[in-house]
């Protein structure tokens, strides 16, 4: 068989060229690498070079020739042992070959969308654990049921480690790793230097190549420098190798605005994080939900991003004092039952909730609230759920209002909720600019009560 | 510039008289214990000619790579490895099975050497179920985890600190491997490949830096993108030690690779190696390679291609001809198998568009 020169594609678009000029005569000896012609494409001029020597049979095409089609035959090579004046011209050599069967069609598939199979390790109970009559409830702050949960879990499972800036001798930027290097060590509690690119690019590949990271961002502001591996490498991993490489690590840190830190120190990157598949967010607000879900993030085989919130460390909260505390992802909750309007948000929004539903109630106005918990995937089945039951609803964040969780559940609304609404679905977030530092300012541009209540009552069609 | 740039490529990676040293490693410096000099691998030539096999397979792989590219079956990108061949065979020859590899977006020789077969590469550069990544990677996105082959990352620089982690496990997990990190001379001016030289070295890490310097990051040559040009010390600041070596030799490439090991295994902490190579193709397939003259390549492929090195010196050694003809014929057909079987195995089913997006299932 002789060696067969097609019009190559020389790039993803190129679909036709000009044989500008050949460089090589019937009759000569081309070497590996030797050039043949030169092409014009779409984009540029270009060389062909023989992969293979032998001896030019027979040149198909003149030079000068336009619009040829990719996949054209244009020369014929003798291989060493073949006679060059006596080779084989395939008939339909001259012919590019049926438009290709192998592009995908542009079309969008019209299969139905399936639920992601589970892997063989359930990731965690998709069921909130009962809660028995008469368990003990603990007190604590959501610092220490954060603590308590990568405690608990670094003794269940000795690949869980901690890694972070600040994390081991000086206990946490924020407190939150108190105590862990005393108790694990430093092989599994693991001080970094100021390297956020670096350092989220190592724990990602510790967790390729089986290990449980947690890693902690000082705050996620500074998780910007790493957001590549977050996304990029943590989240897209799996996909891409046909559901080979798992990573199961969680990034964790305050998220958020914390109190007069100005615009670089204060931002919700939720919205950010939960519009990538691939990628699991949690964002509680009290410290039982902390502690549920931080164990429940380090237990699952996926990866998880965990935004905490600064503001939140210090208040406390009743915790259920049950061993297997593992709250399930991906599930809303219910934190107060009410009939005429929904408030749903997360975070430290779901705090401004639940004061707003106070004072609603002194108007004579019973508001739901619901706490997302989980920003990816995201409940719409709750959601839903309340809004077919009050009609009404009013999304709370603490973060902007462009793009962000808000919309997303207005989204949800219109989208499969319309015919439950008795009005359109509203949102009170922050104002759409940078955080300022001066305190009037900062007040006048964060989420707000009174605006809550506003919302909720304008809903209501109660001002 | 260029001019600096081409006596460069021959003062380390020349062969013979021309090449004054063919390694070079960081000066000693006080307080700092110093990487030995490496010598060539003396192989046997049982050795010298799987190396030749395996380099052959790898070029034979390649073309046919561009061939289908230039058929439509192949899309998208499609970095080619072929002038390269020696880094990763003698890199590999040097290697245990506990030791883990990781690499850009220039890999299918990588994974040919990783012992992944060539039907399971080719039918995902074809992008079809059958393919390693089922045909959802491409060609700069494959993984496999049975060989301790961890990807295939299309982002530049990104496999620096995710190598340093892959080296973390093993030192976590005491399993005595090593990770093997390849990126290129581009990569190597990335911010994070310092932040993990810094970790690697401070944490004592198993980790074999590898940058491959085929001269050119697409078309910007070292010297208009380094200040330090001489890659090999990168990592001095960091106290990690540096070998610059000829990478168009395999035999230099495996004994450079062997001392390296020996040292990073000894707890040492990490080694970079700066192997100085060439590719002969384009960046990707669509470069029309304006920045370097047809001389500069055919030069290189004429005088120290390293297939044509191997096949030399295992003449000497008295192989005939026919048997290399044998080998030759042998991949040849093997390659041809990947390429039929990857032009009609069937593309992915529909529904693999949406699993393997997470491991759970949630809510
Ligand atoms: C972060 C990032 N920037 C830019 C690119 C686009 N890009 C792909 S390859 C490449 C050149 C890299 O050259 P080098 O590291 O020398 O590797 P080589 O291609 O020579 O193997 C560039 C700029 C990318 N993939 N990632
Ligand atoms: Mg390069």
């Amino acid at each position: 068989m002789p060696i067969e020169i097609k019009l190559p594609a020389m790039s993803p678009t190129m679909e036709e060229g000009t044989l500008a000029k050949w460089l090589v005569a019937e009759g000569d000896e081309v070497n590996p690498g030797d050039l043949l012609a030169e092409i014009e494409t779409d984009k540029a001029t270009m060389e062909l070079e023989a992969d293979e020597g032998g001896t030019v049979a027979k040149l198909l095409v003149e030079a000068g020739s336009e619009n040829i089609a990719v996949g054209t035959l244009i020369a014929v090579i003798a291989r060493e042992d073949e006679d060059a004046g006596d080779v084989d011209i395939p008939a339909d050599g001259g012919d590019p070959p049926a438009s290709s069967e192998t592009q995908q069609s542009s079309a969008t598939p019209d299969v139905e969308a399936e639920q992601p199979k589970a892997g063989e390790e359930p990731a965690s109970l998709s069921v909130e654990p009962e809660v028995p009559e008469g368990t003990e409830m603990v007190r604590m702050t959501v610092r220490e049921a954060l603590r308590d949960a990568m405690a608990e879990e670094m003794r269940a499972d000795g690949k869980v480690f901690v890694i972070g800036e600040e994390v081991a001798e000086y206990q946490g930027a924020y407190k939150v790793t108190q105590g862990l290097l005393d108790e694990f060590g430093d092989k599994r509690v693991i001080d970094t230097p100021i390297t956020e690119y670096g350092f989220a690019g190592v724990a990602t590949g510790a967790a390729m190549g089986g290990l449980k990271p947690v890693c902690e961002f000082m705050t996620f502001n500074f998780a910007m420098q790493a957001i590549d591996h977050i996304v990029n490498s943590a989240g897209k991993t799996l996909y891409m190798s046909g559901g080979q490489m798992r990573c199961p690590i969680v990034f964790r840190g305050p998220n958020g605005a914390a109190a007069r830190v100005g615009a670089q120190h204060s931002q919700n990157y939720g919205p950010w994080y939960a519009s990538v598949p691939g990628l699991i967010v949690v964002s509680p607000y009290d410290a039982a939900s902390a502690k549920g879900l931080l164990r429940a993030a380090i237990q699952s085989p996926d990866p998880v991003v965990f935004l905490e919130n600064e503001l939140l460390y210090g208040q406390s909260f009743d915790v259920p004092k049950l061993d297997d505390w593992v709250l399930p992802i991906g599930k809303a909750k219910v934190v107060r039952e009410g009939a005429d309007v929904t408030l749903v948000s997360y975070s430290i929004g779901v705090g401004v909730a639940l004061d707003a539903a106070k004072e609603l109630e002194s108007d004579g106005i019973d508001a739901e609230v619901i706490d997302l918990r989980t920003l990816r995937p995201l409940d719409r089945e709750t959601v839903l759920a309340s809004l077919k039951k009050t009609n009404r609803l009013v999304a709370v964040e603490e973060g902007w209002p462009t793009c962000s969780i808000s919309s997303e559940i207005q989204a949800i609304c219109m989208e499969d909720g319309f015919d439950y609404l008795d009005a359109p679905v509203l949102r009170v977030t922050n104002v759409d600019v940078p955080l300022p530092y001066a305190e009037n300012l900062e007040k006048a541009a964060l989420l707000k009560l009174d605006e809550v209540v506003t919302a909720a009552k304008k809903v209501c069609y109660k001002n | 510039m260029a001019a600096k740039k081409a006596a460069n490529a021959k003062d380390t990676g020349g062969k013979g008289e021309e090449s004054p040293s063919r390694v070079r490693i960081t000066e000693a410096r006080d307080g700092i214990d110093q990487v030995p000099m490496p010598s060539r691998h003396e192989p046997s030539q049982e050795e010298l000619t799987e190396l030749y096999r395996r380099m052959l397979m790898i070029r034979r792989f390649e073309e046919k790579a561009g061939q289908l590219y230039g058929m439509g079956l192949i899309g998208g990108f499609c970095h080619l490895y072929i002038g390269q061949e020696a880094v990763v065979t003698g890199v590999q020859a040097a290697m245990t099975d506990a030791d883990s590899v990781i690499g850009g977006y220039r890999v299918h020789g990588h994974m040919l050497a990783c012992g992944i077969s060539p039907k399971d590469v080719m039918s995902e550069l074809t992008g079809r179920a059958a393919g390693i990544s089922k045909g959802k990677g491409g060609s700069m996105h494959m993984f496999s985890t049975e060989h301790k082959f961890y990807g295939g990352h299309g982002i530049v620089g990104a496999p620096v600190p995710l190598g340093a982690g892959l080296a973390f496990s093993h030192k976590y997990q005491e399993d005595g491997g090593v990770a093997v990190i390849y990126f290129g001379d581009g990569a190597a001016n990335q911010g994070q490949v310092y932040e993990a030289f810094n970790m690697a070295e401070l944490w004592k890490l198993p980790a074999l830096f590898i940058i491959e310097n085929n001269q050119y990051a697409m078309g910007t040559s070292v010297n208009r993108a380094s200040a330090e040009d001489q890659l090999y010390r990168r990592g001095e600041s960091f106290r990690i030690e540096g070998m610059q070596v000829n990478g168009m030799d395999v035999l230099d490439v495996q004994g450079a690779a062997e001392t390296a090991l020996d040292w990073v295994r000894g707890g040492n902490g990490p080694v970079l190696v700066e192997y100085m190579t060439y590719r002969y193709r384009g960046h990707s397939m669509s470069d029309p390679a304006k920045y370097r003259s047809r001389d500069e390549v055919q030069d290189v492929r004429t005088k120290r291609d390293p297939i044509e090195a191997a096949k030399a010196e295992l003449m000497k050694m008295g192989t005939d001809e026919d048997s290399l003809k044998a080998i030759e014929k042998e991949i040849r057909e093997q390659v041809n198998e990947a390429a039929d079987f990857a032009e009609q195995t069937p593309e992915p089913d529909l529904k693999e568009l949406y699993t393997d997006v997470l491991v759970g299932s949630y809510g």
